[in-house]
């Protein structure tokens, strides 16, 4: 029992839902409080202008641009190949960035800071501790803020002549023509190929050029679809959707921060010269960056595909049915960049982490052997933190170490263990010879499936992996 | 015999194991379909991956369907989507 002044479960809960609701009121009161300290400052200024008579003008100009923006673009204005005219429309250009991410992070600093008349940002999610290493437009303090509120804050923050739109319902079927149709400009900044299929449809009907970049591990990609006569969209290009297993996601396969950090720049750099309308597009092109090569390579694209269900010339993706096409069924799977939760065991062999810790103490206080526990998780992961009495074999390695997973079981004296704290697993499951461990709960199945297949009939899985543990056994537990 | 260097990356690196690798065409079958169907010879777990690759040869798109021909010295990217970010 949890000592009384320890918060229970739920009340710990509440505290940080709380804690959370509070740090999004802070921020947005922040935002509010610099918002009229500089209205403040820009009526005490323009008193101070008013208390003589203004002096007259001693210079001529023709542009729109207030000596604010003069003083604040004046390297961009000195740059010969960019100038006067091309901030000018960059000025009054409006850029939609569909996810505030990593890739999301620094393409929103450096188009605001360019000065992009209007930025729209979306997102859906909070800001999570995981997410600084590489989503730099957030800090410490705004964990557990909404996105879009954080990127905006610090927009705001940098360059207070570009006016910040939040779309705070993340991206779907049903707002995406309605958002979109509000923008000059859209950037692919999500981290999953659901959205990113959608995004293209969406600026596809209706006719927006797609700067679209996405990073994975060590490897980025860079390309503009659906950009003049020709381009190709991100159909054309990938007219199937790659199974889930063959995605890789930066939350299962990492990512090194940098690096999208280095494609979300170059987007901004793309963005620039669309709206200021130098240099040449990066369409019919497609940039790859592998970070470990230290390597740049482009590949030249063909044109439009004329079977193409998009931008083909005979599409059957419109803006009438648009909403209605099912982007999860397409790509199997959900809009995020969690890896499908799998459910391929029956419940009879699948264990809690709450029962297997009953197992393990009871084996521990009656003197027993420890229950075998096989992990499978990768190596990195394993030697992060594993259970005390686990033995590591990586998934990949089960059918040619299945020997070994026999003898571990032979090893143990699980088998018989059937009383005290352990009766519920003793009752229910007297064959539970093996606990299989990954991190979240698929792979563990995965393996007892397999095993089975390997003549291994006694192992169970243990639901959620270490991730439910540390969630609902030891919240010490540094889980990644 | 055309030689010819074979370029991996994202999650066609992973499966296969190497970023780089060189491979000995037939004269009679020097073409990228020859290639693609040697490459999951010797890699058996790139096949799935294969099938929503970019192929390019000599930084030019090529679409796997296609059957284009490859000469001494020519460098063929696997390139798979990237979708996070
Ligand atoms: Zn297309």
């Amino acid at each position: 029992m949890a000592p009384a002044e320890e918060p229970r479960g739920d009340e710990l809960e509440q505290k940080e839902r709380e804690l959370a609701l509070l740090k999004q009121r802070m921020a947005l009161l922040e935002q509010e409080v610099a918002d009229a300290r500089r209205r403040q400052q820009h009526a005490a200024a323009s008193t101070t202008a008013q208390d003589g008579p203004p002096p007259p003008r001693s210079f001529a100009c023709s542009h729109s641009l207030s000596k604010e923006h003069v003083q604040r673009y004046s390297r961009h204005l000195l740059l010969p190949s960019f100038g006067l005219s091309a901030q000018e429309r960059l000025c009054q250009g409006s850029v939609l960035i569909v996810g505030c991410g990593g890739l999301g992070s620094p393409a929103a600093l450096y188009l605001a800071a360019s000065g992009v008349g209007t930025l729209g940002l979306v997102d859906h999610d909070v800001v999570d501790l995981s997410n600084l290493h590489r989503q730099i437009i957030h800090t410490e303090a705004r964990v557990g803020v909404h996105k879009a509120t954080s990127a905006a804050q610090a927009c705001a923050a940098l360059n207070s002549l570009v006016k910040v739109n939040t779309h705070m319902d993340g991206f779907n079927p049903a707002n995406a023509l309605e958002i979109v149709r509000g923008y000059d400009v859209v950037l692919d900044a999500t981290d999953n190929p659901t959205t990113r299929y959608l995004i293209n449809d969406a600026c596809v009907v209706l006719g927006k050029p797609l700067v679209s970049a996405a990073a994975v591990g060590t490897d980025g990609q860079l390309t503009v679809y659906n950009y003049g006569e020709d381009a190709p969209c991100y159909r054309c290009l990938f007219p199937e959707s790659p199974a889930p297993e063959n995605c890789s996601r930066c939350a299962d396969a990492g990512v090194l921060g940098p690096v999208p950090g280095a494609m979300g720049v170059l987007q901004a750099v793309e963005v620039v010269k669309l709206l200021g309308g130098v240099g040449d597009v990066l369409a019919k092109k497609l940039l790859i960056f592998d970070a470990l090569a230290g390597r740049f390579t482009t590949v030249r694209l063909r044109g439009k595909r004329t079977e193409c269900v998009a931008c083909g010339l005979c599409p059957s993706i419109t803006r009438e049915n648009l909403a209605a096409y099912d982007y999860v069924a397409f790509t199997g799977q959900a809009p995020t960049d969690a890896a499908p939760s799998l459910s391929v065991l029956p419940p009879s062999l699948r264990v809690t982490p709450q029962q297997l810790q009953g197992v393990m103490s009871s084996a521990a206080v009656s003197g027993r052997a420890p229950p075998a526990v096989l992990d499978v998780r990768p190596a990195n992961q394993f030697s992060l933190m594993h259970l005390p009495n686990a033995t590591h074999i990586p998934f990949e390695q089960l059918d040619a170490k299945v020997e070994e997973v026999k003898d571990l079981i032979r090893g143990s004296k699980c088998v018989e263990c059937s009383g005290g704290g352990s009766a519920e697993i003793g009752e229910q499951r007297p064959e539970a010879g093996l606990y299989v461990m990954c991190r979240r709960g698929n792979n563990s199945q995965l393996a007892v499936a397999r095993l089975r297949e390997l003549g291994v009939l006694n192992a169970v899985d243990v639901v959620g992996g270490m991730e439910n543990w540390a969630k609902s056994l030891d919240p010490s537990m540094p889980v990644i | 015999m055309p030689d010819i260097k074979v370029l991996f990356f994202a999650k066609a690196r992973e499966v296969a194991g190497l970023s780089e690798e060189a491979v000995h065409l037939q004269e009679d079958a020097a073409h990228t379909e020859a290639l693609v169907a040697l490459l999951v010879q010797r890699f058996p777990s790139l096949s799935s991956v294969l099938q929503t690759c970019v192929l390019a040869v000599n930084q030019e798109y090529v679409q796997l369907k296609d059957k284009v021909p490859l000469k001494q010295g020519d460098e063929v990217a696997i390139i798979p989507p990237l979708s996070g970010g």
